[in-house]
């Protein structure tokens, strides 16, 4: 019963993901893309998440924490290209 | 766009960065000290632990996280392959063939009864050449001027 309902989760998401992904091929902007890669990521987490109930192991659990990690610091990274067009400055109060 | 002239203020990045660090810094001791029994190790630890840093580089400058943490990132690398080379080269001495580990138990003042592994310590090898080697392939590429 659990199974069913694991396999309706995956399959919406799987949607989603689609329409995530329309929307990083057909994006007007640069942010749209970046937005839609967030979401993306958080969708993949999910997908982890919902597959470890299905495979009854806790061994993806890193993976989750470590997916999140990885899509909030590579969406920071981009914001800030996109905003400064520098990702790493030297010294940021006398270079600005 | 230019923006030379404007005052730029990053309060929200800056404050969340602040915070994070330490969560990522913790995850990354967890997966390294997990790496025995669960996933995790050295390798996916140490680069938690750059992640961290790197985090701290965006929301901040080179600058600054060379101030608060001074490390030399090639030293750190030299120091884990150091540490490395010698936990493997300690079982010649014992007539074992290189690489061989050894484990014992120990009564630790605080933790109780532990079991203690040298492979933590080559496993602590593989963690700071990881990060010495991120580090130093991110501010070589970042701060090119």
């Amino acid at each position: 019963m659990l199974d069913i309902v694991i396999y309706i989760a995956l399959a919406i998401l799987l949607f989603a993901m689609l329409g995530m992904l329309y929307r990083v091929i057909k994006g007007p902007t640069t942010a749209d893309r970046v937005i839609a890669l967030d979401s993306i990521g958080i969708a993949l987490i999910s997908v982890v998440a919902l597959l470890s109930i299905l495979l009854d192991t806790t061994m993806f659990f890193e993976v989750i924490l470590l997916l999140s990690i990885l899509a909030f610091i590579g969406t920071v990274a981009f914001s800030k290209f996109l905003e400064r067009g520098e990702i790493i400055h030297h010294d940021r109060d006398n270079d600005l | 766009m230019n923006r030379k002239n404007d005052q730029v203020n990053d309060v929200i990045l800056q404050t969340a960065a602040v915070i994070i660090f330490f969560i990522i810094i913790m995850f990354s001791i967890n997966l390294f000290f997990a790496g025995h029994y669960s996933p995790g190790g050295g390798f996916v630890g140490g680069l938690m632990t750059a992640a961290a840093l790197v985090l701290l580089l965006l929301a901040f400058d080179s600058k600054t996280l060379a101030n608060v943490l001074p490390f030399d990132y090639r030293i750190m690398t030299a120091v884990g392959l150091v540490i490395a080379m010698l936990t493997s080269l300690h079982s010649i001495f014992w007539d074992r063939p290189f690489l061989t580990h050894a484990y014992d138990k120990f009564d630790l003042p605080l933790l109780g009864e532990q079991t203690l592994h040298t492979a933590i310590a080559f496993d602590l090898g593989v963690y700071l050449v990881v990060i010495g080697v991120t580090m130093t392939i991110i501010q070589t590429i970042g701060e090119s001027e």
